[in-house]
């Protein structure tokens, strides 16, 4: 029996090698956030629309996206579609596929934030002659996005964690890294661990950034008070 | 159409489905006239007086307001929309604004004054309805009374024509209801016109000019207050006046 390296597991939280698979992580799980957020906006308002083309070509997305693997989605675009011809390297692919399939989550999210806000608002609204944007950016998503907060911060936890599938095209972030590193020494024990604890850092500091995002925006309180 | 005329009901029909919820409407409102709307629950009275701005749809007929006719076009609805002035039985004051900025919003966005003198134009609406103290609250820190008032000052912001009250007072404790009826009151005094769903028959007989009575989705009874309270002639109005006033 091997046992548990304990000095060994210590040294790799001074690894260079580690911590820059954890930027890596980092930034793959902020810009497919960022830009879900963008296309999940225009997934909910298509599902929202009165056009039932566009309701149906939204629901389709969701449908392909959220009904699949991450896993599947993310081979099918790196090693799949050179098939066809079409070809994307390893942090596109990674990108890309994060993306799409988390739109898909956010998407529903942010139309059930607006589905929260009460019709009256949007009503009066209009009757004061506000043209349809108008009223979708000042008055119904700043009301939206309050209710919105607590499940988008349940998505960044979740994204942050699944980032790490993308190991399998080779994506050089934490989880792979983490590997790479074992292959030396086949510490699997201490290397994983070690990778472990480093994610758990991550998602609990965004619980306390989570948490101060819903006390600034008093997501505790009733959002709307109807007489 | 008559100058005179600002609204016109022309055999106005809508269903719900297979519900026929507005029955061959006739009604021809004048510049500066005061109605008042009232009849049973389920009758239609707010259907009438929201499909005037487009909030809902009807299916048949003809609504003419201000020589715009209210179709399902959009662009011509957003702009006869800035004319029309609505208040709500629950205020539907955006929560996320101050008051101040609850009255400037549309004169900003909409109308495209500066803001300075978006914010002068609603100080002086706040002042008519007595509470430019509260300007820079949030409406969750007023009474309903109060919201409801600021809710008037919002819609004068935009210098309507019209103003359509859906039973403005329903929402309130009794104690509010008189601050909220006099504000109209006021209004009504300076002139405007004015299409009010209530069931605050006081107030009824004080501001109407004329009473419209409605009963399934039709117009049965129309009448100026005195003959409408002391002579009806109609015999659903009456089984109505003797629920309501006991």
């Amino acid at each position: 029996m091997k046992g548990f390296d304990f000095a060994g597991f210590l040294s790799y939280f001074g690894n260079g090698f580690l911590w820059k698979g954890l930027l890596v992580t980092l930034w793959l799980t902020a810009i497919p956030m960022v830009l879900g957020l963008v296309l999940g906006t225009f997934i909910a308002l298509m599902r929202m629309s009165k056009s039932r083309a566009l309701e149906n070509l939204a629901l389709f997305y969701i449908w392909i996206f959220r009904g699949t693997p991450l896993l599947i989605q993310l081979v099918i675009v790196f090693t799949g579609l050179p098939q066809l011809g079409i070809r994307f390297g390893v942090v596109t692919s990674a990108l890309l596929t994060l993306t799409l399939n988390e739109t898909a989550y956010l998407s529903e999210i942010i139309r059930s934030g607006f589905m929260g806000v009460p019709a009256g608002q949007r009503e009066a609204a209009i009757s004061l002659g506000c043209p349809p944007w108008l009223v979708i950016w000042k008055v119904l998503l700043p009301q939206a996005f309050r209710l919105m907060i607590p499940p988008l911060g349940n998505s960044v936890n979740g994204l942050l964690k699944a980032t790490s599938i993308t190991s399998v095209i080779s994506m050089e972030e934490l989880m792979r890294r983490s590997q790479m590193l074992m292959q030396e020494k086949f510490d699997v024990l201490e290397v994983f661990s070690c990778a472990a604890v480093l994610y758990l850092m991550m998602t609990t500091v965004w619980g306390l950034i989570q948490r101060q995002l819903e006390i600034h925006f008093h997501c505790e309180s009733v959002p709307v008070t109807e007489a | 159409m008559d100058r005179r005329t600002i609204i016109q009901f022309e055999k106005v029909n809508k269903w719900y489905g297979t519900f026929h919820a507005l029955q061959d409407i006739d009604l021809t409102v004048k510049r500066g006239e005061r109605i008042v709307i009232c009849g049973p629950s389920g009758s239609g009275k707010s259907t009438l007086i929201r499909c005037i701005n487009g909030l809902e749809e009807y299916q048949k007929g003809r609504i003419v307001v201000d020589d715009v006719e209210i179709t399902s076009n959009r662009k011509q609805l957003h702009v006869i929309r800035q004319e029309i002035g609505m208040v709500f039985q629950q205020f539907n004051l955006f929560p996320h604004m101050t008051v101040l900025e609850n009255c400037t919003f549309a004169p900003i966005w909409v109308k495209k004054i500066s803001k300075s003198a978006a914010a002068e134009l609603a100080m002086r609406y706040l002042e008519r309805v007595r509470i430019p103290e509260q300007s820079h609250k949030y409406p969750s820190q007023l009474s309903g009374g109060q919201q409801q008032r600021v809710a008037i000052a919002r819609s004068l912001c935009m210098s309507p024509k019209v103003m359509l009250f859906d039973e403005p007072t329903s929402a309130l404790d009794p104690e509010m209801i008189k601050e909220v009826l006099e504000t109209i009151v006021d209004l009504a005094n300076e002139g405007m016109t004015m299409l009010c769903v209530t069931h605050e028959m006081g107030f009824a007989r004080e501001v109407a000019n004329r009473i419209v009575f409605l009963d399934r989705g039709q117009i049965v009874d129309m009448n100026v207050p005195l003959e409408f309270f002391n002579n009806p002639t109609n015999e659903r109005t009456r089984v109505f006046l003797q629920q309501i006033l006991r």
